[in-house]
């Protein structure tokens, strides 16, 4: 299974083993990692699961939509070039070891 | 030290996150009516309804948050009766003591009293069953028929078009959604749907459900007389608060049970936050009760530190979503029929917003498909920066642009 690196504004990692197809959001979700919320169940509709993406993943991340990108835009967190919301993205073999940071604030 | 929260919805899992979160050291318990863990219900009537496998519920958290919150999920269990006196709440598997109880029992489905109502293809969609009832029914259905032109109603029939079905939508009132939208966003929703393939019958209410020949629902006649054929139906026609265990325990229930600003009830133990509570809305100026994610999680943050020895009165900005086939519909503040109104972008390209102004000034924005319009929208009435319609109609004038710039409050 592809796995996902979660990391912490203070610097813990955790990482998790996720079934193909599973958004970023989802499967922080339903494993308790701290700091992503996805409040409206991954609609794009409350930027709350907002992640900034380690560079070196963004050639296999899915192109960004309008809904997104405006969402983003207005995000808690300041928004940076590799921020994307975790409910647009799922994981799939290309994108197994995928490292991402989640800002201090999603409220 | 105990806190007792009886909903395991988004509102009530919301209170027992924030309270531990923010330094409660006492027991929490969540009651939970329905089994399993509990799950967000928004994509039910979207995602879910999809053609193709149905997802897996997506669970409002993970089983591990139980555990490292050190919360009481009670899942399968109801709450049966309050003793304020003795601060004890009796459910079906023992009682609990409490000092602090809140009501976050949420709401239930309105429910159609015509004849032929209990026939089956008949359904509601509140939660996961209903859901997979009707995931399992959408793919051999042909001739979908929906009571009630709201939310779920038109999400409804925006999955049921996709899985190529003939869908009729009857609704008594002149527009869609009226109790929620403007009548300009209104009838924009009644053209656009239409334009999908929707057989939007608006003034046209339900008068009787008659059988097939398999003894199943076949057709829907209507208040008009006309009969539509129907082997599968929803009925969307809003919902009820759920407050009936907090009038038996004495408490004032009205459309909800009521609450002050700071939450609590009259009993100043118990709170109530979500779809189930009546509050003074400091938006409104008046007493309501909303059904939405935003109310329910912010009133829940707000319980819990109501709860934790706060004292202010409940003042978010509220807002609410809606995904219709092509169309993301999102609504900040709170909008009344006889608002003001004021259009920006481009209708006929569906991405728009309609601007809502009382007495000159801006209180709510409902926009489609123009989630930059939204988000900087919900800062400027949170704000309260009083744009009038005057700024408004200025050439250039966008609500992102303004939303940026730093905020004056305006003289009227």
């Amino acid at each position: 299974m592809p796995t996902v690196t979660y990391t912490q504004p203070n610097g813990t990692q955790q990482t998790l083993q996720v079934e193909e197809g599973t958004t970023l959001m989802r499967a922080a979700v339903s494993n308790g990692i701290d700091g992503i919320i996805g409040e409206c169940g991954g609609q794009a509709m409350c930027a709350t699961c907002h992640v900034y993406v380690r560079p070196q993943y963004a050639q296999a991340l899915p192109e960004i939509s309008d809904d997104e990108d405006e969402m983003l835009d207005c995000a808690t967190a300041e928004r940076m070039d590799s921020s994307r919301l975790g409910c647009q993205i799922k994981i799939d073999a290309e994108l197994s070891g995928i490292v991402v940071d989640i800002p201090a604030g999603q409220l | 030290m105990s806190v007792v929260i009886i909903g395991g919805g988004q509102a009530g899992l919301q209170v027992a996150d924030t309270l531990r979160t923010e330094g409660y050291g006492g027991e929490i318990h969540v009651i939970a009516e329905e089994s399993g863990l509990p799950y967000q219900r928004p994509p039910l009537s979207k995602d879910y309804l999809a053609p193709g496998r149905a997802p897996a519920p997506l669970p409002l958290r993970g089983a591990s948050f139980f555990v490292d919150k050190n919360i009481t999920l009670h899942e399968g269990a109801q709450a049966l009766a309050i003793d304020r006196a003795e601060r004890k709440v009796r459910l079906t598997d023992g009682s609990l003591g409490y000092d602090h109880l809140v009501f976050a029992t949420g709401a239930r489905n309105r429910v159609l009293n015509c004849p032929g109502a209990s026939l089956a293809g008949i359904h509601g969609l509140k939660t996961l069953t209903d859901a997979e009832a009707l995931h399992t029914a959408l793919p051999t259905a042909r001739n979908i028929v929906i009571i009630g032109a709201g939310f779920i109603g038109l999400e409804f029939a925006a999955a049921a078009l996709a899985h190529g079905c003939d869908v009729t939508v009857l609704e008594f009132a002149p527009r869609p959604m009226g109790r929620a939208l403007t009548p300009v966003m209104g009838e924009w929703f009644a053209a656009a749907h239409r334009s999908q393939g929707v057989d939007l019958r608006l003034g046209e209410g339900i008068d009787r459900f008659e059988p097939g020949a398999d003894g199943r629902v076949g057709a829907a006649v209507s208040t008009t007389g006309a009969s539509y054929p129907a082997d599968l139906v929803l009925v969307g026609i809003g919902v009820q608060p759920n407050d009936t265990l907090a009038s038996d325990a004495g408490l004032e229930t009205s459309n909800g049970v009521v609450v002050d600003e700071t939450l609590r009830t009259a009993d100043p133990a118990v709170l109530a936050i979500g779809d189930c509570a009546s509050f003074p809305s400091a938006h409104a100026q008046v007493r309501l009760r909303l059904e939405s994610v935003q109310n329910a999680t912010d009133q829940a943050r707000h319980a819990a530190r109501t709860v934790l020895g706060a004292n202010h009165p409940y003042t978010e900005l509220p807002w609410f979503w809606s995904t219709q086939g092509p169309y993301r519909l999102q609504m900040a503040g709170l909008a009344r029929p006889d608002d003001d109104t004021l259009v920006l972008g481009d209708q006929a390209a569906a991405k728009f917003s309609v601007l809502c102004f009382r007495d000159g000034v801006l209180t709510a924005v409902e926009s489609v498909n123009a989630p930059a319009d939204h988000m900087a929208a919900r800062k400027l009435l949170a704000a309260g920066t009083g744009i009038t319609r005057d700024q408004a109609e200025t050439e250039g004038f966008t609500l992102k642009a303004a939303a940026s710039t730093p905020l004056v409050p305006v003289v009227a």
